[in-house]
C-alpha cells in the first residue's frame, strides 16, 4: 500500500468513528517536530472538522520565559562573557533586545550545534568565561548534563551553563488543571519519550483520565496517533498506547536519565504563558554549583514583559491559533519575528506561516460559529 | 513597559536574507530600487527587459555571481555566470547572443584557479552558442572580496512566433518542470558545510538551457505560454509567484515533482526544504493542456530534460494560492520563501 492509500484508510476510519458527533475532539501534540511535520504534510486538511489537533507547549525556544531571555541578553552585554547557544535562541527578543542584537553591538555570541562544540570553545579560549544557554526538554538535558560532567572532570573553570531545561509532564498537568483549556487526549512527544519512556505519561491517564498515545514523526504516524486517540475517546476508554516501540521503550533511556539525575535536581521553573511551576525544570545540584551561571555570576531573574500584541502565550497553551494574532504575517514574520513561536523553526506560528497561512478564513468562520 | 521589537532594530540594515530571492528581495527592489529608477522597461521586473531596436525587439539582462566556493561539484562560478545570463534570456523567449563579463578579483587569488574558471567560461559560452564580446577587470585588496565575483550582462533577439506572458496563463494550463529539482543549492551547501563528513553523488545542475528551450518552442510554439528558471527561491518561489500573479489557484502534486534520492537525503541532513532550493539548469513551463504531451516528449528527447514531468495545473479558484497535495495526500500551501537561509549559492 502506498502512503496515500494508507492515509486514506486511516482517514476513512477516523471519519466513520466521529461521524455525527457534535462535540469536537480536541487532541494536543506536545512536540515541535510533530507540529511542523503535521503542518508540512497537510495532516490537518485530512481530518474531519470535528477532530482537531492543537499544538501545545512543545517547542523548547517558545516555552522559555521572557525573563530568562532577559538574563541571557544582559549576560551577553557584560562584554567579558561568551554566550554559547543553539541557533533558534539568538533571535528571540527579551525586554532589552535579542542575542542577535547584542551581537551586533559587539557581544560575543556563538551559535553551537552541540554542547561538545561549546566545551571545545571553552578549552580553546581559557581566558574567556563561556556560558551555555541550556534550554530544551528532556531531549537536550542529557547532553547538557554530560557537558557539565566533562567540564568538571577536566577542571574546565571557564565553562558554565545557564539552565532553563523544562520537563514535559508538569506542563501537561498544568494545562489539564486549567478549566479554560479543553483537551481530550495527548499525542505524546517522540524525542522526549525516547528519554523518559512511555510509562512517564501513566499519571495523565490514571489521574486525569486522558488517553495518551506515543507516536513517531512521519505524517502517517501522526495520523495513526490521532486515530488511536479518537478511537479510545469514542469508545470511552482511557489508555496509554505506544505506537512507536521501535524508538520508545516503556522506561526510556536509563543512561540518559541517570545523566540528568547526576547533575540536576527537579526545581521550580518559569515558563512562558504557563508561569512558574514547581518541579517543572532542572536545577543544577549544589555539587556542580561552580558550573551554574546563575550562581557563578549572581544572576536573578526579573519580570516577564511580553511584546505588545503578541499572543505566543495563548498559542503555546492551545488557547489560540496563530492566524488569530493581529501581528501574524504582517508585523510578525519569520525574518522580523516578534514572538518566539515565529522565531523558532519548531514554533507553531512559523509552521502556520509557512504552510497554513491561508486558513485564516476558516478560523474566522469557526470563531463566528462558536466552534472555538 | 514596552518592549523594543527586534523587527524595528533589524529594519535599519540590509540583511543576508534580503539577497535570498524571496519576499525580502522583492521588498528591497519594490521599495528602494524601483521607485527611484522607474520606467516602462524596468517596471515589468521580468528576468530580462524588452527593448525595441531596429524595428524588432531585443532582450537585455544582467546578473551578478558571488557563489562560494568558486568551484563545486558539477561546475564553477564561470559556468554559472554564463548559464545564468543565457537562461534568463532564453526563458523570456530570446535567442541568447552576446555576453559581457565583469570580473572583480580579490588580491591573492591563484592564477591557476582564475585560468580554470576562464576556461570554463569559454567552454560554456561555446556550448550555449554565445560570445563574450566585452568585459572589465578590477582587483580589490585582500579581505575586500572573496576570491572572485562576476557580473555578466547579455542580449539576444526575440524569437519569432513566440508569445510568452503571465497574462496568457489561464485555468486548465499545465505546469511542467524540466527535471529533478534542488540540485544546485544542495550541492553547494553540502560542499560548503559537510564536505569532510558526507560523501554525496550530488552535483550542481548548472547548464545553459538555450538549446533545450529552442527545441521545446519549436514543438510547442504559442502553446507554451510562460517560462521561468527556478533559481533562488527554487520551485516554490516560481510556483507561488505564478499563482499569486495570475490570481488563479495552482495545484501541485508532490508525487509528480522529480527529485533524486540523493537530493532528498541531502536536504534532510541540512534541514532544508528541497522545494525552496535553487536550480541553475531547470526551466518551469506553463503550457496549454493539449500541447502537454508534445512538450514533454520534446523535453525528454533532450539530454537536459530527460526527467521532465507535468507537476501541476491552474484552476479556476480565483484566490491566487499555490496548493500542494503532499505525499500522503494532505493539502497545504506553498509560499514564496520568505528570506532565504542560504547566502551566496549563485
Amino acid at each position: 500500500m502506498n502512503p496515500r492509500e494508507l492515509m486514506r484508510m486511516y482517514t476513512r476510519e477516523l471519519n466513520d468513528l466521529v461521524a455525527g458527533r457534535a462535540a469536537p475532539l480536541n487532541l494536543m501534540e506536545v512536540c515541535g517536530t510533530h507540529t511542523v511535520n503535521a503542518c508540512r504534510s497537510g495532516v490537518h486538511s485530512l481530518m474531519p472538522e470535528n477532530v482537531r489537533l492543537i499544538s501545545g507547549p512543545g517547542c523548547p525556544v517558545c516555552v522559555t520565559a521572557q525573563r530568562y531571555i532577559d538574563a541571557l541578553v544582559a549576560l551577553g552585554r557584560r562584554g567579558d562573557v561568551t554566550i554559547l547557544t543553539y541557533g533558534d535562541m539568538i533571535r528571540v527578543a527579551g525586554a532589552g533586545g535579542s542575542l542577535e542584537i547584542v551581537r551586533g553591538e559587539g557581544a560575543d555570541v556563538r551559535v553551537v550545534t552541540s554542547t561538545l562544540e561549546g566545551l571545545e570553545i571553552a578549552r580553546r579560549e581559557p581566558n574567556r568565561q563561556c556560558v551555555f544557554a541550556a534550554v530544551g526538554f528532556e531531549t537536550t538535558a542529557p547532553a547538557t548534563a554530560a557537558a557539565v560532567l566533562q567540564a568538571a572532570s577536566e577542571g574546565l573553570r571557564n565553562f558554565s551553563i545557564l539552565p532553563a531545561h523544562k520537563l514535559v509532564l508538569p506542563a501537561m498537568r498544568t494545562l489539564l488543571n486549567d478549566p479554560e483549556v479543553k483537551i481530550d487526549g495527548f499525542v505524546c512527544p517522540g524525542h522526549v519519550s525516547v528519554i523518559i519512556g512511555s510509562e512517564a505519561y501513566r499519571p495523565i491517564v490514571s489521574e486525569y483520565h486522558k488517553p495518551c498515545v506515543v507516536t513517531g514523526f512521519e505524517a502517517l504516524q501522526i495520523m495513526q496517533g490521532v486515530l488511536h486517540l479518537s478511537r479510545q475517546i469514542v469508545r470511552g476508554e482511557t489508555r496509554l498506547e505506544n505506537l512507536y516501540p521501535e524508538a520508545v521503550s516503556a522506561h526510556g533511556n536509563a543512561h540518559a536519565v541517570a545523566l540528568i539525575d547526576r547533575v540536576f535536581v527537579p526545581g521550580t521553573s518559569a515558563w512562558r504563558a504557563l508561569g512558574e511551576m514547581p518541579e517543572s525544570g532542572l536545577d543544577v545540584r549544589d555539587e556542580f554549583a561552580a558550573f551554574d551561571a546563575f550562581r557563578k555570576f549572581d544572576i536573578r531573574l526579573g519580570e516577564d514583559h511580553e511584546p505588545r500584541g503578541c499572543i505566543c502565550g495563548k498559542v503555546i497553551t492551545g488557547r489560540a491559533v496563530p492566524v488569530e494574532c493581529r501581528l501574524f504575517g504582517t508585523v510578525c514574520t519569520p525574518v522580523y519575528a516578534v514572538g518566539p513561536c515565529m522565531v523558532s523553526s519548531e514554533g507553531t506560528c512559523q509552521a502556520w506561516f509557512k504552510y497554513r497561512r491561508h486558513e485564516s478564513h476558516r478560523v474566522e468562520r469557526e470563531a463566528k460559529e462558536g466552534v472555538r | 513597559m514596552s518592549v523594543t521589537s527586534p523587527a524595528s532594530l533589524l529594519r535599519k540594515r540590509v540583511m543576508l536574507a534580503h539577497g535570498g530571492g524571496g519576499q525580502l528581495t522583492d521588498d528591497l527592489i519594490s521599495e528602494l530600487v524601483a521607485p527611484r529608477l522607474s520606467n516602462p522597461y524596468l517596471d515589468a521586473l521580468d528576468d530580462a527587459a524588452r527593448i525595441p531596436m531596429h524595428g524588432g525587439e531585443m532582450l537585455f539582462t544582467t546578473d551578478s555571481y558571488v557563489v562560494h566556493p568558486l568551484q563545486f561539484p558539477g561546475g564553477d562560478i564561470g559556468r554559472l555566470a554564463i548559464s545564468g545570463t543565457v537562461n534568463d534570456l532564453a526563458v523570456c523567449g530570446a535567442i541568447p547572443q552576446f555576453i559581457s563579463l565583469g570580473l572583480i578579483i580579490e588580491e591573492g587569488l591563484e592564477l591557476r584557479v582564475l585560468e580554470a574558471i576562464l576556461d570554463s567560461i569559454a567552454a560554456t559560452a561555446c556550448e550555449a552558442g554565445v560570445r563574450v564580446v566585452t568585459g572589465d577587470t578590477k582587483v580589490v585588496g585582500k579581505g575586500q572580496g572573496d576570491g572572485l565575483y562576476i557580473n555578466t550582462a547579455g542580449v539576444g533577439a526575440m524569437r519569432p512566433g513566440v508569445r510568452l506572458g503571465l497574462a496568457r496563463i489561464k485555468a486548465g494550463d499545465v505546469l511542467i518542470v524540466s527535471g529533478p529539482i534542488a540540485e544546485h543549492g544542495l550541492a553547494i551547501m553540502l560542499k560548503r558545510e559537510q564536505d569532510d563528513i558526507v560523501r554525496s553523488e550530488l552535483s550542481s545542475d548548472v547548464a545553459p538551457l538555450g538549446g533545450l528551450i529552442e527545441s521545446v518552442l519549436r514543438v510547442g510554439g504559442e502553446n507554451v505560454v510562460y517560462m521561468r528558471d527556478p533559481t533562488r527561491g527554487g520551485f516554490a518561489g516560481v510556483a507561488s509567484d505564478l499563482a499569486s500573479r495570475t490570481g488563479l489557484r495552482l495545484t501541485i502534486d508532490e508525487n509528480m515533482i522529480p527529485i533524486r534520492p540523493a537530493t532528498r537525503y541531502a536536504a534532510e541532513i541540512l534541514g532544508l526544504d528541497p522545494l525552496s532550493v535553487a536550480n541553475e539548469g531547470k526551466v518551469m513551463l506553463v503550457v496549454r493542456p493539449d500541447a502537454m504531451n508534445d512538450v514533454l516528449r520534446s523535453l525528454r528527447e533532450h539530454p537536459l530534460g530527460m526527467d521532465a514531468a507535468a507537476v501541476g495545473r491552474f484552476e479556476r479558484h480565483d484566490d491566487g494560492l499555490c496548493e500542494i497535495v503532499t505525499d500522503v495526500g494532505g493539502r497545504r500551501i506553498i509560499q514564496k520563501p520568505y528570506g532565504e537561509e542560504l547566502p551566496r549559492i549563485c
